[in-house]
């Protein structure tokens, strides 16, 4: 983590290059069930990042002998379109999506209740189409809305957010250029529930104490996404709400 | 503070519903005296039971449903019947002719072929097996024609309406004949095309609004309609 001292990443007014204030999260835009072919989706944009998540299943395992005699499997694939970063990608899944893959299924696995559908399998595919840093909190917090469209039970929606120092100051949601040049990065996923926290990393280094604060201030970003992302699953649903205020005699029979 | 949501309630995963003395329903899970919905639906409660009315979710076989699948495959001891479900269901061999199969005799795609749609009941399931099928009873068997409506599974209830006052109104008023599988797909055949694509029209309306209330009535006003028109 080196650091150019020419380039200052917050100025005299406190804001950062992107003229955010230090708890301040980029603009988020989050939409449900955009995919008509999917089981379950939702498309996020989190400043300029840009991410699809689909959800197929559960369905039956291909090839057969990964299904699990006693929970579903549960696959994730991340994944970088060749367009989405500033020089063009190889399509070809490098180490670092394969990284990715893994830590953002088991930041959601928790939050599914397999064990409800054995030797069946959930495949999630999360395609970033532009980024700009913290894609890994974009892409499971549009994966855990990808999978309570789909109809898959839930203990609870998962919500990632980053914190980390730059310039010697604790700062929310870090983009590109402060990821890079800033002195360290903590992404945090937590079903804000119970407070389990399914992923935690960290990128760089800070002192104890900078530490405690900076997951603080992820959680409490996680919160003001977790409040965005409830939006964006009660907006597809929006129809019977208004429904629901007309009084009637005709109920919805359930059994 | 026991009960913490209000009738039809739109409720998210991990949404607290109610607390203390009451059970766990449809859709909600208990963890520490709590009880919280684990889908997207709308809340409700009968008697001590609080459930959740999902929008959306899949097909859980259960004995003695009635489903209508498609042929996927043949094989030695059946043919694979792709049911709408996370598990493909088997309908055995023997479940078609009446003496026992000889492979050597009988050509089972003469019966059943890759692509036909069978209207069939589930006979077991159990989380450990596929599902297995029967096509010996009456109703069921293959789907000659007709047109095929899908659903959110979750909805049939709501397709069906109390004792079947939904699907009985449809049937009258369309004077056509619906079979409604349980898995989410409902087949519906008349002697007129025209009341059958009203029907289907209708269907597909029900699906669209099934959480909305006074969907009778609409259905209704549709019928009538639908009829004025092509008199």
């Amino acid at each position: 983590m080196s650091k150019t001292k020419s380039e200052k990443l917050i100025n005299e007014k406190g804001l950062r290059v992107d003229g955010r204030k230090f708890d301040e999260l980029r603009p988020i835009k989050i939409e449900v069930g955009t995919l008509e072919r999917a089981n379950g989706s939702a498309y996020i944009e989190w400043g300029k990042n840009k991410i699809l998540a689909a959800v197929y299943g559960p369905r039956e395992v291909h090839p057969r002998h990964l299904a699990l005699p006693d929970r579903t499997l549960f696959r994730c694939r991340y994944h970088m379109a060749p367009f989405s970063t500033e020089e063009r990608k190889n399509p070809a899944p490098s180490r670092r999506e394969i990284e990715l893959s893994k830590v953002i299924r088991e930041a959601v696995e928790p939050s599914i209740f397999t064990e409800l559908f054995p030797r069946t399998g959930i495949d999630v595919f999360i395609e970033v189409l532009e980024s700009e840093g913290g894609t890994r909190c974009a892409g499971i917090t549009a994966t855990s809305l990808a999978l309570a469209d789909a109809g898959i039970p839930l203990k609870d929606l998962i919500v990632a957010c980053a914190a980390g120092k730059v310039d010697g100051q604790i700062v929310l949601d870090l983009d590109e250029v402060e990821d890079q040049k800033g002195q360290a990065d903590l992404p945090v996923a937590i079903s804000l529930r119970t407070g389990e926290i399914t992923l935690l990393q960290m990128d760089g280094i800070m002192s104890a104490e900078e530490y405690e604060k900076a997951l603080n201030l992820a959680i409490e970003g996680c919160g003001r996404v977790h409040e965005m992302q409830r939006e964006a699953l009660k907006k597809k649903y929006a129809m019977e709400e208004e429904g629901a205020e007309k009084e009637g005699e005709d109920e919805v029979t359930s059994e | 503070m026991p009960l913490l949501i209000e009738r039809r309630q739109l409720v998210l995963p991990g949404d607290i519903l109610a607390e203390d003395d009451f059970n766990p329903g449809e859709n909600t899970y208990r963890e520490g005296g709590k009880i919280y919905a684990s889908l997207t639906g709308l809340a409700n409660i009968a008697g001590k039971n609080v459930y959740v009315v999902a929008l959306k979710g899949f097909y859980m076989p259960i004995v003695g449903d009635l489903v209508i699948g498609k042929v996927i495959d043949l094989r030695l001891g059946g043919w694979l019947v792709d049911i709408n479900s996370p598990y493909t269901a088997i309908l055995p061999t023997s479940e078609a002719f009446d003496r026992s199969f000889n492979s050597r005799r009988d050509e089972m795609s003469n019966f059943l072929d890759v692509g036909d749609l069978v209207v069939v009941k589930v006979i077991a399931f159990d989380r450990t097996r596929d599902p297995q099928l029967t096509i010996r009873e009456s109703g069921l068997g293959k789907v000659s024609k007709g047109h095929i409506v899908r659903v959110t599974p979750t909805k049939i209830p709501r397709v069906i309406g109390r004792k079947g006052s939904m699907i009985n109104l449809l049937t009258r008023g369309t004077n056509t004949r619906i079979t409604v599988g349980q898995n989410g797909l409902i087949l519906v055949s008349g002697d007129r095309p025209e009341m059958e694509a009203l029907a289907v029209r209708i269907l597909q309306m029900i699906e669209r609004e099934a959480h909305t209330l006074g969907l009778t009535d609409r259905v209704e006003e549709l019928l009538k309609k639908g009829k004025g028109t092509e008199s």
